[in-house]
């Protein structure tokens, strides 16, 4: 008897949520994956909300989208493995190049698809300091004081990362000259006593474990931590000059088409652009591209100088200049370790 | 002669003792009450309702579900492979038992992330197999037969390591009566064999099980993290905590200690309840 209570109990525990999910999407729903990198989590829950409204309103349809999220080339990855991505939305181009490249999931030209080179927000690395900036850390040149603690996550598995080390050493050339870059980099390294694999394992250090005294930042990431998980403890600290970061979003072409949903993924990535879109993105602390949003949320965003990738001759060259094996990063964090 | 001894096993002065039993009392707290304790006040910090929501949150919920279907469909076949496996390595003699003993090792040996890496050499989609399964249509990555799959693997040598030594040491005496007795294969294992080891194969299916529930490294390899889809409770409360929702990934981490906890409280009632047929059969 006391058996049967149990299976019953079981079978009950299982088949709630099943007919629960049943009863939730009943016509003709469809469903899509967004591989997406670290931080953007709270910005596309946002997004999908809004974009599954919309797109029930204009056609019936249910939408659900599901989410994906992990440090950028990791998750870039799993998508040449067989994750069944309809859209990509990661840290960088170069992670979806890869995707173009090894897999041929997506034509080689896919930036050219989209307005603004497939970027429908963009950021930048700032510095997050704790409160009252203790240490008085107002540029980059203050980074390699002795004394100094940064925290930035791993250049290789972060997306996030490269472009705190680009920016970085964008300064560095400009101040130092090509030559003096190297030496700045390496003096930089020598103040990071940890290197987690994220941006969210990076912020978790600096916020909530309390390490370190500036933590290298998304803008985003960074306006989330002072206004919304600790408020009252950090500073933003904007750099003089700093690279314009961009997140790009591109549809993994093969997956679409085997699985039927190229339009409904084609009208999720163009809403991105759309003004309610690039509403939410602004509210959830992305720049947005739109220029009479951007416009509305000027004060928002500091105004500050900021270089491209193309300083650097485009992800592909920076990518085998920096971050491949052997490559500078490789190079200067033995030369750190000294 | 014996009990002599015994007894001056235990006249060790009493501050000796009590110093014995409170190191390992405060030892016992420190590393484990403690850190239970920590997650339980953590996961209500915000109260039950907030605790309360955490669980019933449809990924949440998801999660939960998905873990429960991996042990359900784990659990039962790693109790029979493994017994089977016992079975063959203790009872027999044959070419190869010390290979098969040391393979049963291997997902002890190998490090969980690399359980998964293996996975996704053979089912990814640049894999063995992954081109194959992906012109049939058929999902094993970064889906659940792949979590399932891992799983497996990871907790496979649980049953078969809990009953080897117990089968050893019972030998096959018991076994070869019964079949000149005229018992057939199945009236020998049923009447003989599984009564003698009833109690090391429920160890080794809790253990299963706990494991199951608990793997973390290899699951989140062959996941794909995919909320509400792909994500087992362990990844949720990673994903969670990447969150900033402390209250909910110690809320959703909770749950898990304490379906762990009560499954070492079935087998302590288990154990409790049957104690003089544990005693009988040497365990």
């Amino acid at each position: 008897m006391r058996r049967f209570v149990l299976a019953g109990l079981a079978v009950t525990l299982l088949a709630g949520p099943i007919a629960l999910d049943a009863a939730r999407a009943a016509p003709a729903p469809v469903e899509l994956l967004n591989v997406s990198y670290d931080p953007t989590r709270e910005l596309y829950r946002d997004i999908n909300t809004s974009f599954a409204q919309s797109w029930k309103a204009k056609t019936g349809q249910d939408v659900t989208i599901r989410q994906s999220h992990g440090g950028s080339g990791a998750q870039a990855r799993s998508v040449i493995e067989g994750s069944p991505a309809d859209v990509v939305t990661l840290a960088l181009a170069y992670d979806i190049d890869s995707i173009a490249d090894k897999a041929k999931l997506l034509p080689a030209n896919w930036q050219t698809r989209l307005p603004h080179g497939s970027t429908p927000y963009y950021s930048t690395i700032v510095f997050l300091v704790r409160k009252g900036n203790p240490k008085g850390i107002h540029d980059w040149g203050d980074l390699i004081r002795p004394g100094v603690q940064v925290i930035t996550p791993n250049p290789k598995t972060s997306g996030g990362a490269r472009w705190n080390y680009l920016a970085a050493w964008g300064y560095a050339q400009k101040t130092y000259g090509a030559a003096g870059a190297r030496g700045y980099m390496i003096k930089l390294l020598k103040n990071v006593p940890v290197l987690d694999s994220g941006a969210r394992g990076s912020t978790t250090t600096f916020v909530q474990r309390g390490q370190g005294d500036v933590l290298l930042a998304w803008e985003n990431e960074a306006f989330l931590a002072v206004n919304e998980l600790g408020k009252g403890q950090f500073d933003i600290v904007v750099p003089s000059v700093s690279i314009r970061a961009e997140p790009p979003v591109s549809l993994v072409d093969a997956n679409v088409d085997r699985k039927g949903t190229r339009a409904v993924a084609t009208a999720y990535l163009n809403y991105l652009y759309t003004r309610p879109a690039q509403q939410i993105i602004a509210k959830d602390y992305y720049r947005p591209v739109d220029p009479v949003v951007a416009k509305q949320y000027a004060d928002k965003f500091p105004r500050l100088k900021l270089f491209t990738i193309q300083n650097f001759g485009g992800w592909t060259k920076a990518q085998a200049a920096h971050f491949a094996d052997g490559g500078s990063f490789d190079q200067i964090f033995a030369a750190a370790k000294q | 002669m014996a009990r002599r001894r015994m007894k001056a096993a235990v006249t060790e002065s009493r501050a000796v003792r009590c110093a014995l039993i409170l190191i390992a009392l405060a030892w016992l707290a420190l590393v484990i009450l403690l850190p239970l304790l920590a997650v339980f006040s953590q996961a209500l910090a915000r109260g039950s309702r907030a605790f309360w929501a955490a669980i019933v949150e449809p990924d949440a919920l998801a999660a939960i579900r998905l873990t429960l279907v991996t042990a359900i469909i784990v659990v039962p076949l790693n109790g029979v492979f493994g017994m089977c496996a016992a079975w063959a390595i203790a009872k027999h003699d044959f070419r190869g038992r010390d290979l098969l003993t040391t393979l049963i090792d291997l997902p002890f040996s190998v490090s969980p992330v690399v359980a998964g890496l293996m996975f996704v050499l053979l089912f990814g989609a640049n894999g063995w197999f992954g081109p194959w399964l992906i012109a049939h249509g058929i999902r094993i990555m970064f889906a659940v037969p792949a979590i399932v799959i891992a799983t497996a693997f990871v907790t496979f040598p649980y049953v078969a390591r809990e009953l080897i030594p117990l089968m050893s040491a019972q030998g096959k005496a018991e076994e070869e009566a019964a079949l000149t007795l005229g018992a057939g294969f199945f009236q020998t294992f049923w009447h003989v064999t599984l009564p003698n080891i009833r109690w090391g194969l429920l160890y080794g299916i809790l253990l299963t099980n706990a494991r199951a529930m608990g793997e973390f490294g290899a699951v989140s390899v062959v996941s794909g993290h995919i909320r509400g889809l792909t994500d087992t409770m362990p990844l949720h409360v990673e994903v969670l905590y990447n969150e900033y929702n402390f209250v909910g990934a110690f809320a959703v981490a909770s749950l898990l200690a304490a379906l762990a906890l009560v499954t070492l409280a079935a087998k302590a009632l288990l154990e409790w309840r049957h104690r003089d047929s544990i005693a009988a059969t040497g365990h």
